[in-house]
């Protein structure tokens, strides 16, 4: 048999793996979910025919998300987690006892059902008693919340889908509201390189250099990525995350890592020279 | 309404049988399914272009129907309990002026609001019918002008006794309703046709729990923008005739102006949107309520911003409140309604459907989702946040009631001279000058330039608004009877 999962990169790129079987396909309210077996990237999840993670390469942007800006706060005890409900970033950031809370608002309950049914591994945070989940719209849960997080981690991948109020000025907005006066926020930026996803990787950078007084921009490699290259943005209201990069206390955790490291995390903020262009092009 | 033969869509019905006979054009449209012109097929879509038909035998023709067009009429005729309806393709503009062409001619009298939309005193200027003006209240709060009471109409009345129509708007622009049950019957007493303008008011034949609709409290005629809240193409529209109206004399006066070449598009777009209301519009319309009233609730909960709803009610100038209309008081913040709405298309990525001195509106309608609605929430409390100025005395008055020296006809074609907007005060103009969206004149040709007006116009233009109607662009000059 010869059964394959495509997805469009571009009206003239695909990416195409090969399956063994369908584990499950599901309608939401807000998207279609279904979960593949994979002989390359084990099992993994797509939304609305778009991967959203991999066995196989999940740890790339789980750790890059979490270790990065909590290398950088000396002091992180609330956490927020924006569309979280696969349960990878939360996974990371059990790694760290000084955080006291860590709140995940996931507007689709049924995402979670079925991380829960295919990837239990990932959704260990359930049981933590520091995790509290809110079933409910991102925006919405922070026009309540003022000074209340010293991170905010906006977990969500597509700023096209339906997620798309995640990727905007009123979002930033109410982020940097609801942040500590010291607080940061790192969030999924995109990929720069295919044209149609440069714009909207520009257009994400102007509205968070807008709001924050701190906002850079690192990197990674992850296979399903379009173009297999993934940003994030660090936006912060006081720490750089170079000038108040800390890796001897890092070190001293010992969290064991697949992807990042002290190394890395000043390597990932130097970029191509295009994307540097792109972005300081939005920043005038 | 018949339910089972809702079902059907005529029109559409019949484009998707000539589509399937590959008949071959020797008539026009030119572009001949596309083939004449690829670029705009890249564009728009060979669906799209294949569509874009001639009248012809199996078609029928809007200007004289008598097969699928007819009966695609006669569907939507029942769906919104009228006696008869037209396809209209020239906007609801077209429809508002084929219902006052077909009630008045030159000299009769009109009793109407103020606060109608230019369409409206555009025809007066057509057919020379005179205005008479009921003073709409206005909100001194919110700025804007809302119904006409009982008591005002029958004043007005009892002093025209020889008008031949009065013409109401139902709802407003900003959702409010005047007491069209009375009114509609008052005018039948003293022998009057009732015209409705339900531009802003399709939902109300179908959803639930909204304020009542012209054709259930037997108007005369109402002019219904189905693509408003419809859901149909922009510039497709009905006119809907109760059992008085001779449908045949409507359909000349619609012929007088209405093109020969009706758009398939637009026509098509009617026939499917009438069977999606018909069938399902209640639902939608209950979605769109509730996504209204919660946006609302979550607006008033950001602190500055008044996003008004039914508490208006007050039996009168505000007989009754669409719910579905999301508008919201602006100026707690110290931000005029333009400028939150040039703020939110500008910096939030939000059009909004339109920004006044005090206000914005927020068109909600059965394509929303809430995911949306967060956005919109979202992006007023960022703003609230950010931009909130000291509360400055803002010009309030939406509405400045009009001094009328001619008709509107009288006016327009009466010899003018050009003078500066600063000179022009005191003066009658010849032109309409007015805010757009939503298209409510400051000034219609033949009413005086007040100072208030001249300082309206000012502040209108110093904070964005887009003036249109005079000759001159910005406005810097007026043309003002000799």
């Amino acid at each position: 048999m010869d059964f394959w999962f495509s997805e469009m990169h571009t009206g003239n790129v695909k990416i195409s793996v090969r399956v063994d079987k369908q584990l499950a396909s599901v309608q939401s309210e807000y998207q279609r979910i279904d979960v593949f077996e994979s002989p390359q990237f084990g099992r993994f999840l797509t939304s609305n025919g778009s991967i959203i993670f991999s066995e196989a390469d999940e740890f790339t942007y789980d750790e890059m998300i979490v270790h990065v800006p909590m290398a950088v706060h000396p002091n992180v005890k609330s956490v927020l987690v924006i569309g979280g409900g696969d349960g990878g970033v939360a996974r990371e950031l059990e790694y760290y006892d000084e955080i006291e809370k860590i709140d995940i608002v996931e507007q689709d309950k049924k995402f979670v059902e079925i991380c829960n049914t295919y990837f239990p591994d990932s959704v260990r945070w359930l049981s933590d008693p520091r995790a509290h989940v809110f079933y409910e719209d991102g925006l919405r849960f922070l026009r309540g919340k003022t000074g209340e997080y010293d991170l905010i981690i906006n977990d969500c991948t597509d700023p096209l889908g339906h997620a798309a109020g995640m990727f905007t000025k009123e979002f930033y907005g109410n982020c940097f509201k609801a942040l500590k006066k010291d607080g940061i926020m790192v969030y999924q930026h995109g990929s720069p390189f295919y044209d149609e996803d440069e714009e909207t990787c520009r257009a994400m950078h102007r509205k968070a250099f807008k709001s924050f007084p701190i906002s850079r921009v690192y990197q990674a490699h992850i296979p399903t990525c379009p173009a297999g290259y993934w940003l994030f943005g660090f936006a912060s209201k006081i720490y750089h995350p170079l000038n108040d990069f800390n890796p001897e206390r890092w070190l001293e955790r010992n969290i064991k890592t697949w992807y990042y490291t002290t190394h890395l995390h000043k390597g990932a903020f130097m970029l191509p020279k295009y994307v540097e262009d792109l972005l300081t092009e939005e920043e005038k | 309404m018949n339910l089972e033969r809702q079902k059907h869509a005529p029109v559409y019905e019949a484009l998707e049988r000539f589509r399937k006979l590959r008949v071959v054009p020797f008539d026009v449209p030119g572009h001949k399914h596309g083939r004449g012109n690829p670029e705009l097929v890249q564009f728009l879509g060979q669906r799209c272009v294949e569509i874009d038909v001639n009248s012809m035998k199996p078609l029928d023709n809007l200007c004289h129907p008598l097969s699928v067009i007819k009966e695609a009429e006669e569907l939507a005729a029942d769906a919104f309990c009228a006696a008869s309806a037209f396809f209209m393709v020239g906007g609801t503009t077209s429809a508002v002026q084929a219902m006052v062409l077909a009630s008045c001619k030159a000299g009769d009298k009109i009793i109407l609001p103020r606060n109608v939309h230019k369409s409206v005193i555009n025809a007066l200027v057509l057919c020379g019918a005179v205005p008479i003006y009921i003073d709409p209240n206005v909100d001194k709060k919110l700025g804007i002008p809302l119904g006409i009471t009982v008591e005002e109409t029958k004043r007005a009345i009892e002093e025209n006794p020889d008008a031949v129509a009065i013409l109401i708007n139902n709802p407003t622009y900003y959702g409010i309703c005047s007491n069209i049950k009375e009114i509609v019957a008052l005018a039948h007493r003293s022998g009057m046709l009732a015209l409705v303008d339900e531009a802003h008011g399709t939902h109300l034949y179908f959803g639930n729990d909204l304020p009542q609709n012209a054709m259930s409290v037997g108007a005369d005629m109402s002019a219904v923008s189905m693509h408003k809240s419809g859901g149909s193409l922009t510039q497709s529209s009905l006119l809907l005739l109760g059992e008085k109206i001779n449908a045949r004399h409507v359909a000349q006066i619609i012929n007088l102006t209405q093109t020969t070449s009706a758009s398939y598009l637009l026509i098509s777009s009617l026939d499917i949107s009438r069977r999606n209301l018909a069938l399902r519009g209640q639902e939608s319309f209950d979605k769109v309520s509730k996504m209204a009233e919660y946006a609302r609730q979550e607006i008033n909960c950001i602190g500055g911003y008044y996003a008004y709803g039914r508490e208006l009610c007050n039996g009168g100038s505000i007989f009754d409140f669409d719910v579905t209309k999301l508008s919201v008081l602006t100026t707690n913040i110290g931000l005029a309604g333009i400028e939150v709405y040039d703020l939110l298309r500008d910096e939030y990525d939000i059009q909004i459907e339109f920004g006044d001195i005090s206000n914005i509106l927020a068109y909600i309608s059965i394509g929303d989702r809430i995911q949306d609605i967060e956005r919109l929430v979202g992006a007023l409390a960022d703003i609230a946040r950010l931009y909130i100025k000291p509360k400055r005395d803002l010009f309030t008055a939406e509405y400045i009631s009009p001094t009328v020296k001619m008709t509107p006809q009288e006016a327009f074609y009466a010899p003018k001279e050009t003078v500066t907007l600063e000179s022009s005060v005191g003066k009658i103009c010849g032109e309409f000058v007015m805010c757009y969206p939503p298209g409510i004149p400051i000034l219609a040709p033949g009413e005086v330039i007040t100072r208030d007006i001249f300082e309206y116009i000012l502040y209108a233009k110093e904070k964005g608004c887009s003036l249109q109607g005079p000759e001159s662009l910005d406005v810097s000059t007026l043309n003002v009877i000799k």
